[in-house]
């Protein structure tokens, strides 16, 4: 059973107010160098079928349920494989 | 060109920036001014202007400028009507970020009303959250702390599929943000109605108290000042939201994306706020102004940074100077026209004098707010703007903010008014018998509109900050403002947009006397009026026909009230495709108290005492609740209004109330009296057995909408010096029961157990929405 990862991130223009938080807390650790972190969410996903199946079926779910794409991008992927690019 | 094309344009051109040099000497540039919503003649006039054609970061200022949402350019001949009805307790009117009326003993209030709809369809929880957000900073750009936030918000039908996602996004939007910054959410509406179905609106109403003599000025005064932009970073969020989402119908917009963000086309202009950034700038800001260390102020909403620079600047009848990459970026490949129309969030410009601002930027530094000084005030009456020293906007300030076109728009009577007004309600089946009349009110008790709203208000904090008087749903939300003192004000929020499709100019009044009512019944003084003019199309003269009539209805009954409109909010191209929404301007009422703790509440509570009812009941069913729950129908003429009846009520309210003479008040409006007695029975938790006036239609008497009504609970011992008070004043009052046992009867008519009518009223929105709140 193919294992599909799905990776969402706020979108490059949409405030990110959690990575925004994690920056100022590592530099209230003494951490310097590091000047933008953005947060997102990984889902680990295991659906039946073959893996082209897999993968279309997990994208459908990202654009409906896992990600919001009026302000987020998501990418899916198989579990070990080269990540895909471009979905959205 | 397609989209993609010109986005491929606007990249290839990155490296080189549009500047006022350029544009001298390539008056024949083809200039995307279409995409970005100017007509043809609005570019020709920016020509006129300059007398040369404008730069990329010129053409975006004017377009967000010149747009709808900033301009009022459709509105401002119909709102001019307003201005005729200022008193002396203004100290801040319309134009200014919000209206601000003295109370007295030193203090001021602060409150206004914005819409935040069309965000809030595309990205319900952010949209309604940023709404929100900038509404307070309206009333924190006035000098003012923020108090309370309330919130009016419109549905498409409560069943309809698409209603679920835009009601549950948009609740849990409003309380995330309000809730994060501390504030309680004392009021508002929830009403569901198909002509809502995408397009929700989703208005925010705020309310502030300053002492009087620390009123902010949004004016940059003073060449040599300074400009520093306090808050957030600037990013790519919402540009162009003003031009492209408020300003157009859904299908027409997306010119932005293309040309202006880079990215994907057609991406929605929604923006995401984070209320703690906004907390730190609430109290960084209260600290500047208490130290007295700003000579101005302006917070940045729509438009961003353009509408602060401009408008203050042609405030301050000087000039100014902006070296705009100091702005601090989120990222940095943002080019000069992104960064001046960027709606990022949080974010408040500050004029500031030279020996004063090593004081702001430490006070700023210890609050955790970003601090930056950006430019300063000059006198050359220039608006001036460069990018690591070339100039890329030079413009007179006041040709963005105060002389952007004015349309006087056609106007038509809607074509199928008549045959609306003459499909009355008359020959809909009524109930007679007993029976009927009980199913038709637990009926219309478990509808949609008027039905508990305990799903929604519990998400919201109600009693945060601890001056919080009454809350919803209370008749208004009443606030102590000066704990020395127990002074207080009451607020309420109204609209109807059935009255208003009926008879726009008639419906806006009742909505009017109906925010009057809210207010008085607790026992306040209505004091002033903010607005809130949801509409569809300018462009549409029927559309534009109900608004003149709703700003005129408004104007003439303001005038006769003693009211002043103290500034508002217009939002137009409310529709899907051709369909416009039913026309629905809210009135927002301000009240006042000397002494809050003598305000009445709602619910019966003390067993025996006497019921009476307030006011006139006429057989008055065009676009009530009664037609639209049980038939559907919309048809005939609203409820006559009557303000002067209006204004004699509220004063007998109010002297019932300061002189102890109410245990508790209800005002009638939708659902009638049968609804305001089930209402004030739960609240309460007390029964109540009625017996109707003799002679009577007892479907009339319960279900009527006629306005201008209330229904009081007065201990026996006060019963005769308020009926002679009713009598000696002209009002006429009816006796109709007393408050006593655990279920509403009406006699001869049906009897029902409070529990059962608790069932039916509280089921209704965790039904269709899900298990309650989270």
């Amino acid at each position: 059973m193919p294992r599909v990862v799905v990776d969402v991130m706020p979108k490059p223009e949409i405030l990110d107010p959690q990575g925004e938080a994690i920056v100022s807390a590592l530099s209230t650790l003494g951490v310097s160098g590091v000047t933008s972190v953005r947060q997102g969410k990984r889902f680990e996903l295991d659906v039946d079928g073959d893996d082209q199946t897999a993968l279309e079926r997990a994208r459908d779910l990202a654009d409906r349920l896992l990600a919001n794409p009026v302000i987020e991008d998501f990418q899916v992927r198989l579990d070990g494989g080269p990540r895909e690019v471009g979905a959205q | 060109m397609s989209d993609a094309a010109q986005s491929d344009a606007a990249q290839s051109d990155a490296a080189a920036v549009d500047t006022v040099e350029l544009a001298g000497k390539t008056p024949d540039e083809h200039q995307p001014y279409e995409e970005l919503g100017l007509r043809p003649d609005e570019y020709e006039r920016i020509h006129t202007v300059l007398g040369r054609r404008p730069t990329a970061a010129e053409l975006a200022m004017y377009s967000v400028m010149w747009s709808e949402h900033c301009s009022y350019k459709s509105s401002k001949v119909h709102l001019r009507q307003f201005a005729g009805t200022r008193t002396d307790r203004l100290l801040a009117g319309i134009g200014a970020n919000a209206g601000v009326v003295d109370v007295g003993a030193g203090l001021a209030v602060t409150f206004k009303v914005e819409s935040h709809n069309h965000p809030s369809f595309v990205e319900p929880y952010q949209g309604a959250a940023t709404g929100v957000g900038g509404i307070v900073r309206d009333i924190l750009a006035m000098g003012a702390r923020p108090l309370a936030v309330l919130d009016p918000l419109r549905f498409g039908a409560a069943d309809a599929p698409d209603t679920r996602r835009v009601l549950s996004g948009v609740v849990a939007g409003i309380g995330g943000y309000g809730n994060c910054l501390g504030l309680p959410n004392i009021g508002g509406e929830v009403v569901f109605d198909p002509s809502y179905a995408g397009n929700p609106l989703v208005n925010a109403l705020c309310v502030g108290a300053l002492p009087a003599d620390r009123l902010q000025q949004a004016a940059a005064t003073g060449p040599g000042n300074l400009v520093v932009l306090v808050g957030a970073k600037t990013g790519r969020d919402g540009i162009g939201g003003v031009s492209v989402l408020a300003s157009a119908t859904f299908d027409t917009g997306g010119g932005w994306a293309g040309s202006m963000a880079g990215g994907p086309a057609k991406r929605p202009s929604v923006q995401v706020g984070d209320p703690f950034t906004e907390k730190v700038l609430i109290e960084c800001c209260l600290e500047l102004f208490a130290r007295d260390l700003v000579v101005g102020v302006q917070d940045l909403g729509g438009a961003g940074l353009t509408c602060a620079i401009s408008e203050t600047a042609a405030a301050g009848r000087a000039g100014m100077r902006v070296s705009l990459e100091r702005v601090p970026l989120r990222e940095a490949s943002m080019e000069p026209p992104q960064v001046l129309v960027s709606e990022s969030q949080e974010r408040m410009l500050l004029i500031v004098a030279p020996p004063a601002v090593d004081e702001v930027l430490a006070v700023c530094r210890r609050w955790g707010a970003l601090a930056t000084v950006i430019g300063d005030v000059t006198d050359s009456g220039r608006l001036v703007v460069t990018w690591h020293g070339e100039t890329v906007v030079d413009v007179p300030p006041a040709s963005l903010a105060d002389e952007g076109p004015v349309y006087e728009r056609p106007i038509r009577r809607p074509a199928d008014l008549d045959a609306l007004a003459a499909a009355g309600p008359g020959s809909l089946p009524r109930p007679a018998t007993g029976i009927e009349l009980r199913e038709t009110l637990v009926r219309m008790a478990a509808s949609p509109n008027l039905c508990d709203r305990s799903w929604v208000t519990e998400q919201y904090d109600r009693y945060v900050r601890g001056d919080v008087v009454l809350a919803w749903p209370e008749n208004a939300g009443v606030l102590r403002i000066d704990e020395g003192t127990e002074r207080g004000v009451a607020l309420s929020v109204d609209g109807n947009g059935r009255y208003c499709r009926l008879d726009p100019y008639t419906g806006t009044q009742l909505a009017l006397a109906e925010a009057c009512r809210n207010v008085a019944v607790t026992g306040a003084v209505p004091l002033a009026v903010t607005n809130c003019l949801n509409f569809g199309s300018p462009e549409d003269p029927e559309v534009m026909w109900q608004f003149a009539e709703a700003c005129r209805g408004l104007a003439d009954g303001c005038r006769e009230l003693g009211l002043p409109v103290t500034g508002g909010n217009v939002s137009f191209y409310n529709s899907t495709g051709a369909v416009a929404i039913h026309p629905t301007p809210v009135v927002g009422v301000l009240g006042l108290f000397d002494d809050v703790t003598r305000r009445t509440p709602l619910g019966f509570s003390e067993e025996g005492d006497t019921i009476l009812l307030l006011g006139v009941t006429r057989d008055e069913f065009g676009g009530s609740e009664w037609a639209w729950v049980t038939h559907g129908h919309l048809g005939g003429r609203p409820p006559q209004v009557d303000l002067r009846a209006e204004r004699l009520l509220a004063e007998v309210l109010v002297a019932g109330s300061r002189d102890g003479m109410v245990d508790a008040a209800h005002d009638l409006s939708d659902g009638g009296l049968a609804q305001a007695l089930v209402e004030a029975c739960l609240r309460g938790g007390a029964g109540a057995r009625i017996v109707l006036p003799a002679g009577a239609d007892p479907f009339v008497a319960l279900f009527s909408e006629s306005a201008g009504r209330a229904v009081v609970a007065v201990p026996r011992s006060e019963e005769l010096r308020f009926t002679e008070m009713c009598d000696a004043r002209g009002l006429p009052m009816t006796r109709i029961g007393v408050v006593d046992g655990d279920s509403l009867d009406v006699q001869d008519a049906f009897s029902i157990s409070l529990a059962e009518l608790e069932q039916a009223w509280n089921a209704t929105l965790p039904r269709l929405f899900g298990g309650g709140p989270v």
